[in-house]
């Protein structure tokens, strides 16, 4: 039971976040639309009305044609390498082994640091110079393995150079991935492995059969929250090879064209359309992990 | 498979160890070359240890990155204690002191955490001119407000597994819902704070594109600086790397003390803590 005050109090103490995020949250985005929808460029306010036109155009311009390429070239590498990568972490991490501690954290550092200090080091890690002075990083190193078929232009390369910058997305969050397993799996219990164990069944078939559907909702968090980073990317591109039109993505066109172009119209259209994509993605996720909560 | 049990599992350490060796490849560059003379740095032997230690390079990084560093702490450490605080107030409120509507309410309040900065991101601009709030201050308020949700998720998670007896015994007592908040949830839920403000620390101090729109050049903090550097050609790759050891330090430092309670902060961010 609440008392009255005690009520009345409740709402005073958290009102002004919930105020604050009502106008930094939702105001603003309904501002962003009314922009997305307006004439608006330069550097004075103009809400003069434009309808739909700035999406439109948009969806007939080449350069947001190669936006939406790079990311689902950019989210194909990053989610599937991370998920994968992080799975099989796990496993080896949830075998007992001596030094699990040591090597958790060491696969999940990354996950401390900026995606600028990442970006800043995979550039050059990464550089595209196949010869001559400027060759470095993983191509030189290759070299001196007698590798050199594997020596490659990295983010350099045309069309694909963005699945580059997914490698140095991979290096940042497997471990998160790893993380999100590695608790789910340690929330089965030992009895479901013991059982199949007796039953017969082999370390591999127990992971592909029992434990690897038992995690399906660790799958499914993991895949949401890796999807819309990969919508959002942005600081690692810009850290590794600056703002160039191969490697664009969404979010760097919204940048340039607003702050730079000052089309302030279309650069809200872009970042409506991301903002409805990571909404398609995200309010189910808050829905189904809500109504499972309040199941519990 | 008894093979296997025979062998023991000790071949895992093989994929394990080359596993870590991918790892551990970026910090190595970043380590050797920020300590190799100037003398000694060339592109080619990226990979060859440096023949003494050297300083150079972090001499270089530091004069042109400490007033950065600074802005960053000047901006992180508000940032970071005041959406703590005000996070716990609300989850506090949201958990155990439901009001009507407060259900409803947190969905909403959750889905601000995850969208795309740039759908809000030209009326945070105008909205911050208009106000007059601009550079470090502004930065620090925008910190401040988008990291609201997740940290009222966080305690609410926190304080929805405490026992409702507890509050129902205080309340018996004569306790008023300040009094409890104050000396019941506090102090018990100190792990929860640890977890908050490595969490809004990590994040606000990693932040680029709220530093990259909301401050100039005399308040970068030093993510928006270090790219800075990074992208110029004037400035050597050696000082870059060891500006990004400077850059990463503070996080990796806190990461390497308290990275308990730093995992349990990223589970949250996935609605799973």
């Amino acid at each position: 039971m609440v008392r009255d005050k005690d009520q009345f109090l409740n709402i005073l103490l958290v009102s002004p976040s919930i105020l604050a995020v009502f106008i930094f949250v939702y105001v603003f985005i309904g501002w962003s639309v009314r922009v997305s929808l307006s004439k608006w460029k330069g550097l004075n306010a103009d809400y003069t009305w434009n309808g739909i036109n700035n999406y439109l155009e948009l969806f007939k311009d080449p350069r947001f044609h190669v936006d939406v390429r790079n990311t689902l070239i950019f989210t194909g590498v990053f989610v599937v390498g991370s998920m994968v990568l992080g799975f099989i972490l796990a496993v080896m991490l949830d075998q007992g082994l001596k030094g699990e501690g040591f090597f958790r954290s060491l696969f999940l550092f990354p996950m401390a640091i900026s995606y600028i200090v990442t970006g800043s080091v995979w550039r050059w890690l990464m550089n595209p110079a196949m010869v001559g002075s400027r060759v470095t990083g993983f191509n030189v190193l290759f070299q001196n393995m007698g590798l050199d078929f594997l020596a490659n232009t990295w983010y350099g390369t045309p069309v694909w150079g963005i699945a580059a910058i997914g490698l140095a997305a991979i290096w940042q969050m497997s471990g998160y991935t790893m993380a999100l397993y590695l608790a789910g799996l340690r929330a089965i219990p030992a009895e479901l492995k013991e059982a199949a164990q007796i039953d017969g069944a082999n370390q591999l078939q127990i992971y592909r059969y029992i434990m690897l559907p038992l995690l399906s909702p660790v799958t499914l968090s993991a895949l949401i929250i890796l999807g819309h980073m990969s919508l959002k990317v942005f600081d690692l591109i810009i850290a590794i090879a600056g703002k160039q039109l191969p490697l664009d993505v969404p979010a760097i066109y919204m940048w340039q064209i607003t702050f730079d172009g000052l089309f302030y119209g279309k650069g809200a259209a872009i970042g409506i359309i991301l903002l409805v994509s990571v909404a398609i993605l995200i309010i189910p996720y808050i829905r189904y992990t809500l109504k499972t909560e309040a199941q519990q | 498979m008894t093979n296997n049990l025979r062998f023991g599992k000790y071949w895992l350490y093989i994929p394990l160890v080359a596993m870590a060796i991918f790892y551990i490849l970026p910090m190595y560059v970043i380590l050797i070359t920020g300590f190799k003379s100037f003398a000694e740095v060339d592109l080619k032997t990226m990979w060859v240890l440096p023949q003494g230690i050297a300083f150079d390079n972090y001499i270089e990084a530091w004069a042109k990155l400490s007033p950065s560093l600074r802005n960053s702490f000047l901006m992180v450490i508000p940032a970071t204690l005041i959406s703590s605080a005000l996070g716990s107030l609300n989850g506090f409120v949201l958990a155990k002191w439901k009001f009507r509507g407060a259900d409803v309410i947190f969905p909403f309040i959750l889905f601000g955490m995850f969208i795309p900065y740039q759908s809000i991101m030209i009326p945070l601009v105008q909205f911050m001119n208009r106000v007059g709030v601009s550079g470090l201050p502004g930065l620090a308020l925008a910190h401040i407000i988008y990291g609201i949700p997740i940290t009222t998720l966080t305690f609410r998670n926190y304080y929805a597994s405490l026992p409702q007896e507890l509050l129902e015994a205080a309340k018996m007592d004569g306790a008023s819902m300040l009094g409890i908040y104050r000396h019941i949830l506090i102090p018990i839920s100190l792990p929860s704070f640890v977890v908050v403000l490595i969490w809004q620390f990590t994040s606000a101090w990693n932040d680029f594109l709220f530093a990259v729109i909301l401050t100039g050049n005399e308040q970068w903090p030093i993510t928006v600086a270090l790219n800075n550097m990074a992208g110029s050609q004037i400035i050597a790759w050696n000082v870059q790397m060891a500006g990004s050891l400077l850059a990463a330090l503070p996080t990796l430092l806190v990461y390497i003390f308290l990275g308990r309670y730093f995992l349990r902060g990223l589970l949250a961010g996935s609605l799973k803590g």
